[in-house]
């Protein structure tokens, strides 16, 4: 079995080990490392964008908010139905968890196609742009449709999620942007990032890989809203704003775009660090902004990114 | 039809606020070609010193008012050249990536800041000017409204004057024509681009003393609304034309009061961003830019 | 007046200039030719400091100014008419002229330079208003040349002022050139495709091939090289 399919096995046999010993970890460390879980399955599926095709996404939350909006909406309202009264067994409810999920992270592809296909046309910080404009206007619909309860958002939406849950798909998140990026359909995306013209000058279709990196990375942002509603129990609109967004981006850059051991990581040290920081919590965004703005002047390429081959020099005028 | 015209004073207020912000945003990206994130906090901390300043001058007098609003323009101005000289600057030449990023590092710093030392609760803005309403017919029209429109149309012409008129306003124009021309005439580009964030930086704080003054209730984050907001009317008329700056926000202002209005309010954000993406869409370069074809 | 000594310029890991040496004496037109991707541009730009040579150094009128700003340089002197005229597309040719002088104080002296602008390309006088990009390709060069004498030169480097430009417009504009420099004494460096002509108005040349000078002397003397005119000439 090659590795990363190796590696996939491994993590879901962690993910099961664990959970069979989750009684015994403090509920606290639990909860903090649910929050590590779904923040790195963020962090790398905006890589996939951000980082591996070089395009630039300011609207991840916008798509975390669709899955976590169409995940709690069947928990709510359609698996209760199925379940029955008395809740129906373990395998059931986990089967509607696993159902809930995967139909609110299709929902987020759906919105990841919709957003990425007219968007391919514009580059740079006009992309940046229209994302951003998506995802506020995914957040103003939700804010305005009855049935997802308005501003008052979601409440009530059942405890599903475990760390097996969120260790299995963070597992499957990075064994398929590892698998993606590997192939050699793979290859275009860092062709696509390193030199757009040039990549399409010896026929590779950009426009296909921008779609499928939107595609696969709204998917999975969607998976993260899903663990996230069935995590937090109540979704709000305004939970899933630019700040929001900012906040996967930051992941991405600090661990630097392009490199999913690097983003794993800073998608970790940034969740651990606020904990950690809880006494200078007011200072914790001041910390980050900070280091955004040091870090694109020192080192642009991302605190834990080591280089992939030698960095490449930029024309002079 | 006296509602039509009571919403369209209210919407002209409103965009006139928006096209002073507007304006810093696409003078910014005619000599720098990026998008200054952080532009809307500085529209924030005009605000603030606008509230500071406002404790120390009389309340509703017109010379109080107007140094409140010179305090706030220069403090912006000062606010501006800064983060351009130690956050832009030295990365000129990168890509326009690292720039944005940047840009946004600087506008959560802002916020946050903000937040620390200007507390996350919202304030009440004073009333600086005298205050007042004025009843034409069915029509009101408030003071602050009144003021709102003629210190926006008096900004709009002296920077209309400097823009056109001006030596350093001509090199403006001639740095974001073609930088490397500028410096082969003589001129210092880092002094224009300085001088630069400096004009717009003072209309972004006139234009917060403004907007407290109609919405008399300031945070850290109030910028993030109306600067995306101006943005886009940025956008809308074209970015890197300072009338189509002002032409954008005006259109802007006017259509989301009337969605206001409407059955629709809620929807008045994203109105915005509907803008912002069909203009990106179908018309990048705006209602009235020319489009530029990027270079290999 | 102009002096530059080994100088090494390189675009990432491209060498575009691999040790360039020369001298030109003031009064003189001296021109430089050679093929596309010479090294000629790059020559110019790195004199007027648009560009930063790896190693060498540049001097006017007895001071290194290798590490001067370009607009610096310009405050001293020398002025640079880039390649494709570079005019300020969206500002009239009045003020296109006046960003000539940005560096000029001196009102009396700037209005003298203009008239005289306007004595040697009377068409920019009949076009002050209207806006530079939608001149022809020959008025824009000569307001690109005009915009560079209002910076009251010392030292004008011109580079291909002949591309783009209507056949019958390239003569006259060559002829000022030689004007300027007899009536103003403005030394002058030409880079020019078309060596014929570039060879005809200068009085000494060098030849440019992949960042080397091959080839230097007397213009007359290269114009009658066999060897020069089998390269440039075209037989």
């Amino acid at each position: 079995m090659p590795k990363p399919h190796l590696a996939l096995v491994a993590a879901l046999l962690v993910a099961l080990g664990l959970s069979h010993f989750s009684d015994q970890i403090d509920p606290y460390h639990l909860d903090v490392l649910i929050g590590v879980g779904i923040n790195i399955i963020l962090a790398v599926s905006l890589n996939l964008v951000n980082g591996y095709t070089g395009q630039f996404s300011l609207g991840h939350a916008g798509f975390m908010s669709v899955g976590a909006y169409f995940a709690a909406a069947i928990s709510l309202f359609v698996a209760p139905q199925w379940l029955g009264a008395e809740g129906g067994s373990v395998l059931q409810r986990g089967l509607a968890f696993a159902g809930a999920l995967l139909a609110g992270g299709l929902c987020a592809a759906v919105a990841g196609l919709l957003v990425g296909v007219p968007s391919l046309r514009l580059k740079g910080d006009y992309l940046a742009l229209v994302t951003l404009g998506f995802g506020e206007i995914i957040r103003v619909i939700f804010q305005n449709v009855e049935k997802f309860g308005g501003a008052l958002g979601l409440n009530g939406i059942p405890a599903y999620t475990t760390i097996f849950w969120v260790i299995a798909f963070g597992a499957l998140a990075v064994f398929t942007v590892t698998c993606l990026v590997n192939s050699t359909y793979g290859r275009g995306f860092l062709a696509t990032h390193d030199d757009e013209i040039a990549s399409e000058s010896v026929g590779l279709d950009t426009t296909r890989y921008k779609i499928v990196a939107f595609v696969v990375g709204a998917f999975f942002a969607g998976i993260a809203g899903g663990l996230y509603g069935h995590f937090k129990l109540t979704i709000t609109p305004t939970g899933f704003d630019f700040t929001k967004s900012i906040e996967i981006v930051v992941m991405v850059i600090l661990g630097g775009m392009g490199n999913t051991r690097g983003v794993i990581l800073a998608a970790i040290i940034l969740t651990l660090l606020p904990e950690l920081l809880r006494p200078i919590a007011e200072f914790r965004m001041i910390i980050y902004s900070l280091l955004l703005i040091i870090l694109m002047i020192v080192r642009p390429q991302g605190l834990l990114n080591f280089p992939r081959r030698a960095a490449k020099k930029s024309p002079a005028p | 039809m006296s509602e039509f015209l009571q919403q369209l004073l209210n919407g002209l207020s409103l965009g006139a606020i928006y096209a002073l912000i507007a304006l810093g945003y696409t003078m910014v990206y005619g000599v720098l070609r990026f998008i200054n994130f952080a532009h809307a906090d500085v529209f924030m901390v005009g605000s603030f010193i606008g509230y500071y300043a406002g404790k120390l001058v009389p309340e509703g007098t017109l010379w109080g008012g107007f140094s409140v609003l010179l305090a706030a323009m220069l403090g912006c101005a000062l606010l501006g050249m800064s983060i351009e000289r130690l956050a832009y600057r030295p990365l000129r030449g990168s890509p326009t990536l690292n720039v944005l990023i940047t840009a946004i590092g600087v506008s959560l710093l802002l916020e946050y800041s903000g937040q620390v030392f200007f507390g996350a609760a919202p304030r009440t803005f004073p009333p600086i000017f005298p205050s007042q309403n004025f009843q034409f017919g069915s029509l009101t029209l408030s003071s602050n409204q009144i003021a709102v429109i003629v210190v926006a149309a008096l900004l709009m012409l002296a920077l209309q004057f400097i823009v056109h008129r001006t030596k350093i306003g001509t090199a403006m124009r001639a740095v974001s024509l073609n930088p490397r021309a500028a410096q082969l005439v003589g001129i210092n580009n880092d002094v224009v681009i300085s001088f630069t964030f400096g004009l717009g930086s003072a209309l972004a704080g006139a234009g917060g003393i403004l907007y407290a003054m109609n919405y008399p209730s300031i945070d850290p984050l109030m910028g993030v609304m109306p600067g995306l907001k101006a943005f886009v009317a940025a956008i809308l008329g074209g970015i890197g034309n300072i009338r189509g700056a002002a032409l954008g926000g005006l259109l802007l202002g006017t259509v989301e009061t009337f969605v206001s209005g409407s059955q629709w309010s809620t929807y008045k954000d994203a109105i915005a961003f509907g803008i912002l993406i069909i203009i990106l869409l179908f018309r990048p370069a705006g209602l009235l830019g020319k489009f530029t074809v990027e270079k290999v | 007046m102009l002096s530059v000594t080994d100088l090494h310029v390189s675009y990432g890991a491209i060498n575009a200039l691999s040790g360039i040496s020369f001298t030109i004496e003031q009064g003189a037109i001296v021109t430089l030719i050679g093929g596309n991707g010479a090294g000629k541009t790059t020559t110019l730009r790195t004199i007027s400091g648009l560009l930063r040579a790896k190693t060498g150094t540049v001097t006017f009128l007895g001071e290194d100014i290798s590490a001067t700003a370009a607009h610096q340089i310009v405050a001293r002197g020398l002025c640079h008419v880039p390649e494709g005229r570079m005019v300020f597309s969206n500002l009239s040719v009045d003020e296109n002229l006046a960003m000539g002088a940005y560096l000029q104080t001196d009102a009396a002296r700037n209005a003298r330079n203009r008239d005289y602008v306007f004595t040697i390309f009377p068409r920019l006088k009949e076009r002050l208003r209207q806006t530079a990009g939608t001149l022809s390709g020959g008025v824009q060069q000569m307001l690109a040349i005009g915009r560079a004498l209002m910076g009251n030169p010392k030292f004008l480097m011109l580079d291909e002022p002949s591309l783009g430009i209507a056949p019958r417009l390239i003569s006259t504009i060559f002829e000022k050139i030689v004007e300027i420099n007899r009536e103003r004494g403005i030394t002058i460096l030409l880079v020019e495709q078309n060596a014929n002509l570039a060879l005809e108005v200068s009085s000494y040349a060098f030849a440019l091939e992949t960042g080397r000078i091959v080839m230097h002397g007397d213009s007359k003397k290269l114009r009658a090289d066999p060897q020069l005119k089998a390269a440039y000439l075209g037989g």
